[in-house]
């Protein structure tokens, strides 16, 4: 768990919300910093295996904290600075992103290795 | 705006350039990715969030005045800029607050940095495990830290943060030095030019002294090691990591933890230069890419200069001095000063330069991380974490006739994911090197493209490129 040092007295506290949750945080701290802060290890889903992903780089190069920011997704935490009323969620979307919905005559169970027949 | 010169990367390179060139009258314009001036090492420089002054030490706040420096020019500074595109005539394309903007300039400076190797070891996709840097990033900007982390791997900075944390008060549970033993004896050979920069030599040595008074197990000759997690989490959302286990003279050994920082060094940023044509030869001694460039930082491409630690690795105080050469040879070529002018700015700079590179050949054949630190030594091992890629899929794409990086995209989706190989890239070479027993100058590396930052089509569409295109007619 990552806790607060010493900080400097003047940094101002927002109020954001994460996954819904409102928290208070320091202005200014990224969004990955305060997921991080709130206790939250992990922000997403690998898209191929499902399997959990948290922050890594903090510097923008690994695209891990891919988050959801004000209805946004694919959002860079670690390179967005929060805001008062910002809302970050984490993202549990794997694998069905860019296929088909149910209702379609396109759908494909992709969890079913069997391909399916009917397209 | 066609402005003279307009530098990518507002790090100490970047900055020092826009200071010297803003002050020999060329008109600049910088364009930086974060919300504040620093870059990685002057991080948060303008806002400090740590009271306490002696936990990131004196090298740190000696940015504080560069950036000042720079807040007093009259240079346009742009920040939250994400380039993804840099066009032959010296228009530069960016992303801020999700509108594309475009600029142009005569010349284009390239400070684009460095990022920390990719260390691929069983486990390092799991939440809990994070770069070293990443640790150093959340003190210097949030002032945050983590109780009873482990530290991994090799390389000066990796000592420094456990200093820094040390400093904070954090309870550090311990150091795992993979430094390999025989690079001590290949380093020796260098001391000599090394002992130039007696002043870095004992900083790093102050460093491991202050490490041990502080109690924390410095274990030396790691090898074999792994982050686990939580038996009873696999597969679960609570899924993170829950202890390290390593070898040391072929005996295991395992610390529970619930933070891993891992760190082999740093290697140049290069997707924004190698996708604007630079070219790039492969460096031994660094074991990384690096852009073909001449004394001034010039790339084989007319209009763009790199410098700092992108032009190759060589840290914050050579990087401040490769930026103000670069500005005095670029306000001789675009006419602000003579060619004797430059020549006298630049002899003290260059003075200054040369002694903090004599020290370098051995910093770098000391923390040269193996080629078994390099390569991961299991098949299950991932090597692209965005498309989760194996070690194993690799070697058997290889096998089965994949030529080179690109081809292994085709193969396998390796680097096609967010990252664009910047995880994944410089690993790939080295695994190709090995399994077709070529030189990673012959593997070569992937061909990266425009946009260099993932870019959605509204981003896109809201370019308004009328500007330039009249500019250009």
């Amino acid at each position: 768990m990552f806790i607060p040092l010493q900080q400097n007295p003047v940094s101002e506290q927002v109020a954001i919300l994460i996954n819904g949750e409102s928290v208070q945080v320091s202005k200014g701290i990224s969004a990955a910093a305060a997921l991080l802060k709130h206790g939250l290890k992990a922000n997403r889903l690998s898209l191929v295996s499902g399997n959990q992903r948290g922050p890594y780089c903090m510097m923008g190069v690994c695209f891990e904290c891919l988050v959801e920011i004000n209805g946004l997704a694919n959002q860079q935490a670690c390179m967005t600075q929060v805001e008062a009323g910002m809302s970050i969620r984490s993202q549990s979307q794997f694998r069905l992103i860019a296929l088909p919905q149910k209702e379609s005559p396109l759908f494909y169970d992709v969890t079913n290795k069997e391909p399916n027949n009917a397209i | 705006m066609l402005s003279d010169l307009l530098i990518i990367g507002a790090g100490p390179a970047g900055l020092a350039a826009a200071v010297e060139a803003d002050k020999l009258g060329l008109s600049v314009s910088l364009l930086d990715e974060q919300s504040q001036v620093g870059g990685q090492i002057y991080r948060n420089i303008q806002a400090q969030s740590l009271v306490n002054k002696t936990i990131l030490g004196k090298d740190y706040y000696a940015g504080k005045s560069l950036a000042e420096d720079f807040k007093a020019s009259a240079c346009d500074y742009i920040n939250q800029a994400n380039v993804w595109q840099l066009g032959a005539q010296g228009d530069v394309y960016f992303s801020r607050n999700a509108q594309a903007q475009q600029r142009q300039a005569k010349h284009i400076l390239l400070a684009t940095g460095a990022q920390e190797r990719p260390f691929p070891i069983p486990g390092w996709t799991l939440p809990g495990v994070m770069t070293a840097g990443a640790a150093q990033t959340l003190l210097k900007s949030s002032g945050l830290g983590a109780e009873g982390a482990v530290f991994a791997g090799s390389g000066p900075l990796l000592y420094l943060i456990v200093y820094q944390y040390i400093q904070a008060g954090l309870k550090v549970k311990a150091l795992l030095d993979t430094t390999p033993t025989k690079n001590y004896f290949s380093a020796i050979k260098h001391l000599d030019s090394a002992l130039k920069g007696w002043k870095h030599i004992h900083k790093g040595l102050s460093l491991i002294k202050a490490i041990k008074a502080a109690g924390v197990p410095h274990i030396k000759g790691v090898k074999a090691l792994k982050a686990l997690p939580h038996s009873n989490t696999v597969g679960t959302d609570q899924e993170s990591l829950n202890k390290v286990i390593y070898d040391v003279a072929d005996k295991s050994f395992e610390i529970e933890t619930d933070h891993l920082f891992l760190h082999q060094g740093v290697t140049p940023n290069v997707n924004l230069a190698m996708a604007s044509g630079c070219e790039h030869l492969w460096t031994e001694e660094q074991a990384c890419w690096q852009p073909t460039l001449d004394m001034w930082g010039q790339s084989s491409q007319q209009n763009i200069s790199i410098i700092g630690d992108g032009a190759g690795i060589s840290g914050a105080i050579s990087a401040r001095l490769k930026g103000k050469l670069s500005a005095q040879n670029l306000a001789f070529k675009l006419g602000k000063i003579s060619k004797q002018q430059r020549d006298d700015l630049a002899k003290p700079v260059r003075k200054a330069l040369n002694k903090e590179l004599a020290f370098r050949p051995f910093i770098d054949n000391l923390y040269l991380p193996s080629k078994e630190l390099r390569r991961p030594q299991q098949d299950d091992v991932i090597v692209c974490r965005c498309e989760e890629v194996t070690h194993g899929e690799i070697k058997s794409a290889i096998a089965q006739g994949c030529m080179g990086p690109n081809q292994l995209k085709s193969f396998t989706r390796c680097g096609m994911g967010p990252c664009q190989g910047r995880q994944c890239g410089l690993t790939v070479t080295e695994i190709m090197s090995h399994e077709r027993q070529e030189q990673p100058s012959q593997v070569g590396y992937y061909r990266v493209r425009a946009p260099i930052k993932p870019l959605n089509l509204g981003e896109l569409a809201s370019l308004d490129n009328t500007q330039i295109e009249e500019e250009n007619t």
